[in-house]
């Protein structure tokens, strides 16, 4: 059983911080189906469509027929630890700073036979669970994980080394004047935040759900507006080396396309919060936490955009807001390049119509922010990349994948 | 025998004439006038630094500044308001430039404040203050004492469900203050011009409403009105030149005689003793 993680010690100021490794993470054009379905927490090999084999590791042709017809399916992920070893040196430097590291091969029951990583709770000869994750490079790699959930089971060291648990790591929600970003501050409380910072602009506003804000546990206010430079270079000056988690709550929703905004007073607004927002987040928090990728229990392991999925195809009805966010989808893709070195992984999470007030006259279904915060909990416990909440941002991805052109035209009614 | 201009030179530069600075600074944090969210927004101060000395320029610092014309400590123009709209010169570039110096009476009501947020300026109030300091001159800016820049950023907008509770003037003493008095214009501490609850008086934002009307002019986000005196003090507030500009954040400038004016023979011989010196 796994000991369970405790809360870190402050740490040494004498000593260096731990500067971010990752393991070799250079992968194939065709391996890189791996990556695809690992940032988004499917389990995907590839089965060839002649012969029906299902194999690992990717190659370009079927090892059993040569059929080039070989594309990533969901496939089952169980199978039997058949044995396993533990490495005690290596002459990569990141395993060599990990030693001891236990890694074994799985026969997974739909046929492989794969060289996985281990948690700390299966045995050789043990039923398990594999499951692709993105290391520490951003690279595909499998876990196998035991047959059902073990106490504690996330704390586990290997497994950690591949999610961005939020527990007793050190949150900043960036705005906490909406329902969105008090949703989150309770989630990330829950899930063992040691601290929640929570940004709060024009704090001589009233806002609803202040009071309610306040007494969260292990929540504090921080005075942050990302329209503001100045501000968030502040607030990185005092906290920046304490962050370990950002999630960009502060939202813009108008509805209206481009020739509903007369004149571009609306459109600067929304490219200011939301694009130039995050590129003063970015610039802030990004250099430190990417050296603070490997900085113990709590290093800095994630930062978080909140999407509309109309980022990735515009729905006209909301036409300028979807815009806005797609130039925000564009900037985290750089962003995760940016941060990838560092061990920090850039979580997009892209949803449909939220049941917030800027949605008030469209009909169901909608994302609750409750149901939006616990899914981003959930995505950072899974080390995911990419997620999408609710059934709108489902359908969207289903659809973009078969048929982009459709449901641009469908969407503009 | 120089000039009165030249005397006014000399005597702000030796202190017998102070020039106390109305204006708040301009920061991202100070509030700004907050409309119903699907309205459009005065755009907030905010900052950009271009280079400071770096890479960017070396040798150099400068910034790039983006603020709406109602933010701060600002100008109102004729053409701000709809009932100014089609009056001659109304805009803050075609305003006649003398109109930006003139004479202020200020009236004090901050104990009444103190007391009540929702205190509202009445001709009763500016009567019996005309009693103790003079009537009003044509021409003359009225500037509202609230002692409201000295709060807390919260206390100052004063936000609540129903909106801000902020002093203000009432409708009738707006007009009164125009038709009766022939003012040049109406300044105050608070974001606007206007009471908080103006929205619910008839005509709705009064001091908007007539003063824009009859071309006369507005100041807000003042501050240091408590060094003026109620009567004497000269307002230097000329506006940013914007092409058909409805306001601007401004340098307002108050002129307050510091001491009485010494007396003329003796000053004379100073005074010309002085110049001959510094030549």
């Amino acid at each position: 059983m796994i000991e369970p993680l405790v809360r870190p010690k402050r740490k040494n100021p004498l000593k260096r911080t731990r500067q971010p490794l990752h393991p070799q993470s250079v992968r194939s054009r065709t391996a890189h189906g791996l990556t695809a379905a690992a940032a988004q927490g499917r389990f995907e090999l590839q089965k060839c469509l002649e012969c029906a084999m299902i194999f690992y590791p990717p190659r370009d042709a079927c090892p059993r027929c040569l059929s080039a017809r070989v594309p990533f399916v969901p496939v089952d992920n169980r199978g039997t630890l058949a044995v396993e070893t533990t490495i005690r040196t290596s002459t990569d430097p990141y395993f060599r700073e990990r030693a001891p590291w236990r890694v074994g091969l799985t026969r997974l029951d739909c046929g492989p036979v794969v060289l996985a990583h281990l948690h700390g709770d299966v045995r050789e000869g043990d039923r398990v669970r594999l499951d692709l994750k993105l290391d520490k490079g951003g690279a595909p790699v499998i876990i196998a994980l035991p047959e059902k959930d073990t106490p504690h089971m996330t704390d586990d060291r290997q497994l950690r080394e591949m999610t961005c648990d939020p527990k007793f790591r050190r949150v900043l929600i960036t705005d906490g004047r909406n329902a969105v970003g008090q949703a989150m501050a309770r989630s990330f409380s829950e899930a063992g935040a040691s601290i929640v910072f929570v940004g709060v602009a024009d704090a001589w506003k009233p806002f609803p759900g202040q009071e309610a804000l306040r007494k969260i546990a292990r929540v504090e206010i921080v005075p942050l507006d990302l329209t503001d430079t100045e501000s968030v270079a502040e607030l990185a000056e005092q906290n920046g080396a304490r962050t370990d988690i950002i999630v960009n709550t502060a939202e813009h929703v108008r509805p209206g396309g481009i020739l509903q905004r007369h004149g571009l007073t609306v459109a600067r607004e929304e490219m200011d919060i939301r694009y130039f927002g995050l590129m003063r987040l970015a610039q802030a928090f990004g250099p430190v936490m990417r050296s603070r990728g490997a900085d113990g229990v709590n290093s800095a392991t994630a930062f978080v955009n909140l999407l509309s999925v109309y980022a990735l195809t515009n729905w006209p009805a909301y036409g300028a807001y979807s815009a806005a966010e797609a130039a925000c989808l564009s900037a985290a893709q750089c962003l995760r390049a940016e941060l990838r070195p560092g061990g920090v992984k850039v979580l997009n999470v892209f949803f449909g119509p939220l049941d917030t007030e800027w949605f008030q006259t469209v009909p169901p279904p909608k994302v609750t922010p409750e149901a939006l915060a616990r899914a981003v909990v959930q995505a950072l416990q899974r080390g995911l990349e990419e997620v999408f909440v609710g059934d709108v941002a489902e359908e969207v991805r289903a659809r973009l994948s078969v048929n982009p052109k459709a449901l641009e035209r469908e969407l503009a009614g | 025998m120089a000039s009165d201009l030249l005397r006014l030179a000399r005597r702000v530069a030796e202190g017998s004439i102070r020039v106390v600075d109305l204006t708040q600074t301009l920061t991202q944090e100070f509030p700004i006038i907050t409309l119903p969210p699907e309205l459009g927004q005065c755009a907030p101060f905010r900052i950009e630094e271009v280079s400071r000395y770096d890479e960017r320029g070396p040798a150099w610092y400068w910034n790039n500044i983006t603020v709406g014309e109602h933010c701060g400590t600002h100008f109102d123009a004729p053409i701000h308001w709809i009932s100014g709209k089609d009056l001659p010169n109304n805009s803050v570039d075609t305003i006649p430039p003398e109109k930006f110096i003139a004479p202020a009476s200020v009236i004090d009501c901050s104990r009444e404040c103190a007391a009540d947020p929702d205190f509202t300026l009445t001709v009763p109030f500016v009567k019996a203050w005309e009693k103790r300091h003079g009537r009003i001159a044509a021409g003359e800016w009225v500037l509202l004492r609230t002692d409201w820049s000295k709060k807390s950023y919260a206390d100052y907008a004063g936000l609540t469900e129903e909106g801000a509770h902020t002093p203000g003037p009432e409708p009738e003493v707006v007009r009164w203050l125009v038709e009766e008095r022939d003012v040049h214009g109406f300044g105050t501490e608070t974001i606007g011009t206007d009471y908080g609850q103006a929205q619910h008086f008839n005509p709705p934002y009064p001091a908007h409403f007539y003063m824009h009307g009859k071309g006369r002019y507005g100041l807000q986000c003042l501050t240091n009105l408590d060094q003026l005196p109620p009567r004497g003090a000269v307002i230097f507030a000329a506006p940013l030149k914007i092409k058909q500009g409805s306001g601007s954040p401004l340098r307002v400038l108050a002129l307050v005689e510091e001491a009485p004016p010494p007396r003329p023979r003796r000053a004379s011989r100073g005074r010309r003793s002085a110049a001959g010196r510094s030549r």
